[in-house]
């Protein structure tokens, strides 16, 4: 006898669903759509400034291809794809009223969130691995394999890039953990899905309004987001560890807390849906 | 304007509080007039100053505390308070030929501006408040940037007075920084310590110019301001004007050479006199010396010097390298002043000062490169500047140079425009954004020199060297080096400083060249491309005017003095951000294990009771209020037993359902508890697993088909499926083909028939079904009868919430009945519908109507009550009598009825509006029997 809501069940439970199709097919759509824009690039427009153009970087090579693919998503789509793989479990079963019925299975509350938490992450994580796999195949076998062109100058061999890539990976992974966990919060408490997905969403927009406030100053880095685009340090040609701990520390601080509270109002409140 | 050195510096900036600081003390502030010595004219100059005192009361050891040039003591009032709130009475003062003060500018003269701050020290020497160390010798040091850096060397230098010296951002020698040499004739022990050639560097025009400027405005400023203060602009001619508050000599100097662009002798000769070199061999005083990076004005080298100087007649030195100065601030100011109060502490406060030999500050400390987006610049230490004393000579790291681009050749334009512009004096910060390379290396007149990749990563620490071959096709070459960083297209420089040479050559004859760069340090990475930019031209200095065509030979490596520092301890490299939020998570994380404990000892407190194990169900005085405060269940007890079928009855709003959902858990009851089989069910307890529910309606996942929902439910309880039933389940949802269509599809009563199917999936030992036939219609609510007859028939429990009584009646074997938030009865449904005194008559149609019938009954003795339900066909007439049943019969018959039936029982439903009738008389004490027909209609509904 397994435990209740084992993760395969409550993978069972998710994979089927319209939504989830959806985000996989935006997903993988996504560097298509980049590939076809670009392909109706007509060069630079005249008199405007000789500085390389974005378009240049991305279409230089499958590998800068990904890293613009990368910092195009991370910049919002990824954000609520993070929100609604997290944010939208609980409110789903409550709002098909099937909550209650895990629960009487019975489905330990705590055990309960810790299904629908994991199987969100390991979505999250495989998105977040067949996005830049997915972009970098595709851009290869359109814009060729050339090495990495550091936009501040210099270049990085793919050797160089890889590993890197997959640490930006996984830094953008824990940087979108704080916003997931805010939506699991508002979840948690709440019948509607777009609710949680929506709160989160103003939580982040809220912070980022605030981290462009200048007179804040150094307050604005605990700010959930603030180092979200700290990944991009890696790819300089040379990079240093101290934004990127600290967005690690301040990420998995936001996302302890929003968990924790989201866990804790789960276990006390009245089941009513 | 150019306040220079204390607001730059830092040294303006309140010290940072340390360990060993009392707590500070308050401070009274006084002005002061003091005469000294006339100007050469003779006539009589007073200074403006300023003392500050601890308001303690007893003897202090004093500072001095100059600024820089341009500025006045104002700049520096809140360093003074901060030095006397740490137990020091400040002196503060305005040079002469500056603000309220009276004079000219002399340009720290040991013999004016020297004497003057003699005069001072006199001063400090004669108030009792201050600690004495003999008649008339105050216990002193003093402290200043810039121009006040410079005096504080000076005053050293010529009143043994003097306990400790500060001296930050300021010359050794003013003719070596006004006219600098990078052309080298010796490359020295010590990082910035190469010897120039005797011939003086192109003058740093843009500097000298400002001075100017700022001398002129303070001029004008003061002569309409002081009466007393000097005859400055009233009484001259125009070029005492030119002058502003210069003395005329310096100035008669000055300008031909800011002009030409070539110092007369007499200047050099004067210049060399108005600096600390000209009197360290009078210096007894430890020496602090704070010198930057970002100082296009007075370098490393200046520093360096000093310190070598001091270094060999042993008096105590320590060198700290800062990243601000002249062009912008040091992002370690805090951990500067710090640094400085340790010395003035040391040497004026500490117990033994001269007896200890060691130095309270490192040796040598210098900023490194500032991380990018780091706000302060990491600090490192050595415990010997390198070259000095026992400190051995620094190593080197060299990297190759390749061929210079443009085959070496580089143009002086005719006119000497237009002019590269490498550094923007005073704005190094300032010029961050802006595309420097490209206004630095002007196409034709300049060179690159780039190195091939590092293969290592070090610290450089000191200035470059770069030795070259030049031919030029006139007598003099100037050229300006400065180094890069090749970043790909980008090229960036760390240290914007820049380092001329002016040298003497013959004409196509080839002349070997070696270059000192400015002194700095330089964090160089494995991988990374240097690059050493030769320029014709810089905006910053006086270009020479006559075209000129140069080829630049590459003779050597680019070598790189390297040092391995300690990184310094202490706030400023500390990463207070990843400690103080990982100290955070660490807490969080003890919040929740102390929760996940304490939820875990809640469960725990759960009382089973054993003797109960043979009990389906029992509810014991649960009690909640929302909450709203409406008060929803109250003190509610029954229970269910084996083989029974449980109705829950009740108008809407009576709490059966909060009451269903506190026994499966989905809400915490305030008080009362629920026991299964004899195990108190809570939230997610085990027992659950035993009990079947359908509450308020079905919930499936509407994406997968019926079938799937029912294998997804039954995974989510993680046991085997061979407990499941499914067979059993499914036949009792009887819906057939729809099985396999996505159950948003279905209607509400396929629904409804899916949802009794999961609740017995498993077929647990209780079934709870909230309103089970809503949604059904007549023939299958029939269907759901004896299967639910059946399922209690094998020894299980079954619990029915519903409001339709008939249904109750034929499906239950016991109800419960609730008003209100409280049950008003329970028992057995025969029980309650059939009494000894209650006899039910059916008339049919032969006899009297059932009207006319019940009145005679009335009439007849032992009679309680007799009821009537009357319609043409048929009548009925439920009579309550004392008498036996046969009785009833016979007096029946005897008033004219045609009797076709007899029965006991009444329906449930009168048994049900009954009991709802007395408790809302109960609860009200009135309207009991008016309300029954809106009670009736609830219940209807």
């Amino acid at each position: 006898m397994s435990s209740p809501l084992s993760f395969r069940a409550e993978w069972g439970r998710q994979v089927g669903r319209t939504r989830t199709k959806w985000i996989l097919g935006i997903v993988l759509a996504l560097p298509l759509i980049f590939v076809g824009a670009f392909a109706l690039d007509r060069g630079p427009r005249q008199g405007s400034q000789t500085g390389t153009r974005m378009v240049d970087y991305a279409t230089s090579g499958g590998a800068n291809f990904t890293v613009f693919v990368l910092l195009v998503a991370s910049e919002l789509l990824l954000v609520i794809v993070a929100a609604l793989l997290l944010g939208d479990p609980v409110p789903a079963e409550a709002s098909w009223s099937s909550l209650r019925y895990l629960l009487t299975a019975p489905v330990r509350r705590a055990r309960l969130l810790t299904a629908k938490v994991s199987v969100g992450v390991v979505h999250l994580a495989i998105l977040l691995i067949v996005l830049p796999t997915w972009a970098f195949l595709i851009g290869s076998l359109v814009y060729g394999t050339s090495s990495f062109t550091i936009p501040g100058g210099g270049a990085l061999t793919l050797a160089e890039l890889l590993p890197r890539l997959a640490i930006a990976i996984a830094y953008i992974f824990v940087a979108m953990l704080p916003v997931a966990a805010i939506a699991f919060a508002i979840g948690v408490g709440t019948d509607t899905p777009l609710a949680a997905v929506g709160g989160a969403l103003i939580a982040y927009i809220v912070a980022g309004i605030l981290d462009s406030i200048d007179a804040l100053g150094s307050i604005r880095n605990g700010l959930p987001g603030h180092y979200q685009r700290s990944w991009l340090e890696l790819l300089q040609p040379t990079y240093d560890w101290v934004a990127l701990r600290h967005g690690v520390l301040w990420s998995i601080l936001w996302a302890l807390i929003f968990f924790a509270l989201g866990w804790r109002r789960f276990a006390r409140k009245d089941v009513l849906s | 304007m150019l306040a220079l050195g204390a607001a730059l510096l830092g040294l303006g900036l309140p010290a940072a509080p340390t360990a060993a600081a009392a707590a500070p003390l308050s401070v009274k502030a006084a002005d002061l007039d003091v005469p000294v010595g006339a100007e050469p004219d003779g006539a009589a100059v007073s200074l403006d100053a300023s003392v500050f005192t601890p308001s303690d009361g007893g003897q202090h050891p004093a500072v001095l505390l100059g600024h820089g040039f341009g500025g006045s003591k104002e700049d520096l009032v809140e360093r003074a308070r901060s030095l006397a709130a740490r137990g020091y009475v400040v002196l503060t003062w305005t040079a002469r030929g500056f603000g309220k003060s009276g004079g000219r500018i002399h340009l720290d003269d040991p013999a004016y501006e020297g004497a003057d701050v003699r005069a001072l020290v006199d001063l400090l020497g004669a108030r009792g408040d201050v600690l004495q160390d003999g008649p008339g010798d105050p216990r002193v040091g003093i402290a200043g940037g810039s121009y006040g850096g410079a005096i504080a060397l000076i005053t050293a230098g010529t009143d043994p007075r003097i306990d400790a010296v500060v001296a930050a951002i300021t010359w050794h020698d003013l003719a070596a920084s006004l006219f600098p040499q990078a052309a080298v004739t010796d490359l020295g022990q010590t990082p910035a310590g190469a010897a120039p050639i005797a011939e003086p560097g192109p003058v740093k025009q843009l500097w000298i110019s400002r001075f100017f400027a700022a001398s002129v405005a303070g001029g004008a400023r003061a002569g309409g301001a002081t009466a007393g203060g000097g005859s400055a602009a009233t009484s001259a001619g125009d070029d005492q004007l030119l002058c502003g508050r210069f003395d005329p000599t310096i100035c008669s100097l000055l300008l031909p050479a800011a002009e030409s662009g070539v110092p007369s002798a007499e200047l050099l000769e004067l210049l060399r006199a108005h600096s600390p070199a000209a009197v360290l061999s009078g210096v007894q005083a430890p020496v602090l010396l704070i010198q930057g990076m970002a100082d296009s004005l007075f370098g490393l080298d200046q520093s360096d010097a000093t310190a070598r100087a001091l270094t060999d007649r042993g008096v105590p030195v320590a060198q700290r390298w800062i990243d601000g100065g002249h062009d912008g601030p040091s992002s370690t100011a805090t951990a500067d002043d710090a640094a400085a109060d340790a010395w003035l502490d040391h040497y004026l406060r500490g117990a033994s000062p001269s007896a200890d030999g060691r130095l309270p500050v490192p040796a040598f400390t210098y900023a490194g490169v500032l991380a990018r987006r780091a706000t302060v610049a990491p600090l490192f230490t050595a415990d010997t500047y390198p070259g000095l004393g026992a400190g051995a000579t620094e190593p080197t790291t060299s990297l190759r140079l390749r061929e210079p681009s443009g085959r070496g050749v580089l143009l002086t334009p005719p006119g000497g425009a237009p002019a590269s512009t490498t550094v923007i004096p005073g704005l190094g910060g300032l010029a961050g954004n802006l595309p420097t390379y490209q206004l630095a290396a002007l196409p034709g007149q300049s060179v690159a020199l780039d190195t091939t990749r590092s293969t290592k990563t070090f610290t450089a620490v000191g200035s470059p060297r770069v030795r070259l071959r030049v031919t030029s096709s006139a007598s003099t070459v100037t050229l300006f080096a400065s180094l890069w960083q090749v970043q790909g297209a980008a090229t960036s420089q760390p240290r914007r400083l820049v380092a001329p040479v002016r040298v003497p050559v013959q004409p196509g004859v080839p002349t070997e060249v070696t270059m000192a760069l400015p002194a700095a340090t330089w964090q160089v990475a494995s991988g990374s491309t240097w690059r050493v930019l030769l320029t014709s031209t810089d905006s910053a200095y006086a270009n020479p005017r006559e075209a000129r065509l140069d080829r630049i030979e590459v003779l050597g490596d680019l070598e790189f003095p390297t040092l391995d520092g300690t990184p310094a301890s202490g706030a400023t490299t500390r990463d207070t951000e990843s400690i103080g939020v990982a100290v955070a998570i660490g807490a969080v994380l003890l919040l929740i294990l102390g929760s996940v404990l304490l939820a875990r000892r809640r469960r725990a407190a759960r009382v089973d009771r054993p003797e109960l194990a043979d009990v389906s169900l029992v509810v014991s005085n649960l009690v909640k209020t929302y909450a709203d405060g409406h008060r929803a269940v109250d003190d509610v007890s029954w229970r269910a037993e084996k083989g029974q079928v449980v109705g829950l009855l009740g108008p809407n709003g009576a709490g059966k359902t909060t009451t269903i959902r506190m026994i499966l858990g989905l809400i915490a009851p305030d008080s009362g508890t629920v026991h299964v089989m004899g195990e108190q069910a809570g939230p997610g307890s085990g027992v659950l697993r035993r009990v079947g529910a359908l509450v308020e309606g079905p919930g499936f996942l509407p994406h997968l088909t019926g079938r799937a929902n029912l294998e997804a439910y039954w995974r989510a309880t993680g046991r085997p499926e061979s407990e499941a039933g499914f067979d059993e389940a499914l036949a009792v949802a009887a819906l057939g083909g729809a099985l396999d269509r996505p159950v948003k599809t279905y209607s509400h009563g396929m629904k409804q028939r899916l949802g009794i199917a999961q609740a017995m999936l498993g077929l647990p030992e209780l079934l709870i079904l909230d309103e089970p036939t809503n949604g059904l219609d007549p023939p299958q609510i029939a269907a759901m009868r004896p299967i639910l007859h059946a399922y209690a028939a094998a020894g299980r429990t079954v619990v029915v919430s519903s409001h339709l009584l008939g249904e109750v009646e034929q499906t239950c074997s016991h109800v419960v009945v609730m008003h209100a938030g409280r049950v008003v009865t329970t028992g057995a449904v025969a029980d309650l519908i059939a009494s000894e005194d209650t006899t039910v008559l059916e008339l049919g149609a032969d006899g009297e109507r059932a009207g006319t019938v019940a009145e005679r009954l009335r009439a007849a003795d032992g009679i309680r009550s007799v009821d009537v339900e009357d319609d043409d066909a048929h009548g009925r007439v439920t009579v309550i009598a004392d008498r036996p049943r046969g009785q009833v019969v016979r007096e029946a018959i005897e008033a004219g009825a045609d009797v076709v039936g007899v029965g006991s029982r009444r329906h449930l439903e009168e048994v049900f509006l009954g009991v709802i009738a007395q408790a809302a008389h109960a609860d009200t004490g009135e309207s009991g029997g008016s309300s029954l027909i809106e009670r009736l209609r609830q219940v209807r509904a």
